[in-house]
């Protein structure tokens, strides 16, 4: 069976002589979650302008659940849904318009066209706002109605660039559930974010581009295996003067009279943390993550391509 | 894309593109109706009074056809470079590029749309030149045709404007001084015959005298040019500026990055 997506060798050099891409290669499986992360000017959404024909490659393949982009481009474009990263709708036009529309680009009558808008705008929280003009939606209004044109033409491949920015938590909560369901029922997803919080939740594998090269690709529960370390917060009860000396490991900084900042290496338990400021007498009222564990691997993955880039 | 689909994907865009000269009728169906009328008050009353007959018949007789094909090219042409450069400025267009539309369908959908709205003006303007003239209709069958052809053409050539468009300076330069220098030294007002050789021959070089007269024809039955190389210059410049658009945006000339 073809991968939702297949990429070789793509290659994208700008008129002005910048290479944005060189030669990236990456599957992703029918199915999956795949979070496509890396810092801003790193090429990802170059790689989505590409699969969805926005951008012109310079060379390499693209194939979408087995169809060449270039050769079979309407049966290429039929599998994939786009939800952009900047709001690219017609402001004027009413929303239920909006959809209508995008279905016929498509080839879908407009009968079905509306039982789709329909179906889709309740889904979202947006069938209210049917006949309201775009430009009267709020910010979040707008991202989730970009989500339901991409589904219109139910596509089986779903690509989403950065459709959380700017959201607030409770709607993005909501959009991860409605995300969510839709991979479970069968749609391919491929996400860019920079809330990496959002993508270890949500997805199963992940790519990181940097200066246009991917200089990671596996699955999210090995990358995750591979952090050696993490730094708690723990909120004190009492304050104290300064971090206890720990038996085994010199691991506590403090940060201010009742914060203490805890590294905590893997082979070393939480219960050992605790069972040391228990006996220097320090109660512990709360502790949380210092950094996202993703968002540590992240940081220190880029900082790691980076300073190969300068030896090289 | 079948048949059928693409039926449904072209019907969508002028669809699209008629609700949106509609919704604005005030800006893109009532302008030109007042300035054309005002053409027939102070060309055709006023002035075409002390001119006396053109061609055999009253100028005013003279002039009626030539202003309703000037609204005609104007909107057809205005219809098309705005939607195309808003569509393209405000993203738009993406809607179409990440759909399987064959480029064929986006052009014919947009110069549907073009060819719309100078039909809509048309008609209206030819509804108000009724209240200054008793038209006749010599040929219909050539008048249909050479105002459908002629609002084609322009629809193509707003499109292609369009698509070099980088800014909305660049969308109104093309009608300012190019667009509307040739519609007024194209015979509207005037018969070419008026003019010695050497500006007679120069006149020919402007392609829409062909479409003027050919209407006037339609309308009145006399033309200063051959129908046959009216026609042929028309159709001519329409397979170059189709081919040219298709070209364009197969090479995803200002629409891709």
């Amino acid at each position: 069976m073809a991968n939702a997506l297949s990429i070789q060798n793509l290659t994208k050099t700008y008129a002005n002589g910048f290479q944005a891409l060189k030669g990236i290669s990456l599957e992703v499986e029918e199915g999956d979650f795949y979070a496509l992360l890396g810092p801003n000017g790193a090429g990802k959404s170059t790689t989505i302008g590409i699969i969805c024909s926005l951008v012109t490659k310079s060379a390499g393949k693209v194939h979408i659940f087995g169809k060449d982009i270039d050769r079979d481009f309407s049966g290429a474009k039929r599998m994939i849904g786009l939800v952009p990263q900047e709001f690219n709708f017609n402001v004027f036009e009413p929303v239920e318009e909006i959809l209508v529309n995008q279905a016929g680009y498509f080839g879908i009558d407009r009968h079905t066209a509306f039982t789709r808008a329909e179906q889709y705008l309740k889904q979202l929280g947006l069938w209210d706002k049917r006949r309201e003009q775009a430009r009267d939606l709020s910010g979040g209004m707008k991202r989730r109605l970009m989500i339901a044109r991409a589904l219109v033409h139910r596509p089986r491949l779903l690509i989403l660039d950065e459709p959380t920015a700017g959201v607030d938590i409770e709607i993005r909560r909501s959009m991860w559930r409605f995300l969510t369901e839709l991979n479970q029922s069968g749609t391919t997803i491929i996400l860019t974010t920079h809330y990496l919080e959002e993508a270890e939740n949500l997805c199963r594998t992940i790519g990181i581009i940097d200066k246009g090269e991917l200089i990671e690709n596996t699955t999210m529960k090995r990358l995750l295996g591979e952090l050696q370390t993490e730094t708690f917060v723990l909120d004190l009860k009492a304050p104290i003067s300064a971090a206890p000396r720990l038996s085994q490991d010199d691991c506590l900084r403090l940060v201010d009279e009742t914060t203490l900042e805890a590294e905590i290496t893997r082979d070393c338990s939480i219960n050992f943390l605790f069972d040391e400021l228990t006996s220097h007498g320090i109660e512990v009222l709360s502790m949380r993550n210092k950094t996202n564990r993703l968002e540590q691997l992240f940081v220190n993955i880029v900082e790691e391509n980076e300073q190969a880039g300068m030896a090289r | 894309m079948t048949f059928g689909e693409q039926y449904i994907a072209f019907k969508t865009i002028v669809i699209k593109e008629v609700l949106r000269f509609a919704r604005i009728w005030v800006q893109t169906v009532v302008p030109p109706v007042i300035t054309i009328s005002l053409y027939f008050v102070i060309f055709g009353n006023l002035i075409g009074s002390q001119i006396g007959d053109m061609g055999g018949f009253r100028y005013m007789d003279y002039i009626v056809p030539g202003l309703i094909m000037m609204a005609v090219i104007t909107n057809s042409y205005a219809n098309v470079v705005s939607s195309f450069y808003g569509t393209k400025f405000h993203h738009h267009i993406e809607e179409m590029l990440v759909s399987p539309l064959p480029y064929y369908l986006i052009v014919l959908g947009f110069v549907a749309g073009g060819i719309a709205r100078g039909l809509t003006v048309g008609i209206a303007v030819t509804g108000v030149s009724m209240f200054f003239t008793d038209l006749s209709f010599y040929n219909p069958l050539v008048i249909v045709s050479t105002v459908i052809l002629t609002s084609a053409l322009f629809a193509l050539a707003g499109l292609l404007n369009g698509i070099f468009a980088k800014s909305f300076d660049d969308i109104s330069i093309i009608p300012t001084f190019v667009l509307t220098p040739l519609t007024y030294l194209g015979g509207v007002f005037y018969s070419i015959n008026m003019l010695p050789e050497f500006w007679q021959n120069v006149s020919r070089a402007n392609p829409i005298l062909y479409m003027v007269n050919t209407f006037r024809y339609g309308f009145l039955g006399i033309s200063d040019l051959s129908l046959g190389l009216s026609y042929t210059i028309i159709i001519g410049f329409i397979v170059t500026l189709y081919s040219c658009t298709i070209y364009l945006l197969r090479t995803g000339y200002g629409i891709r990055r």
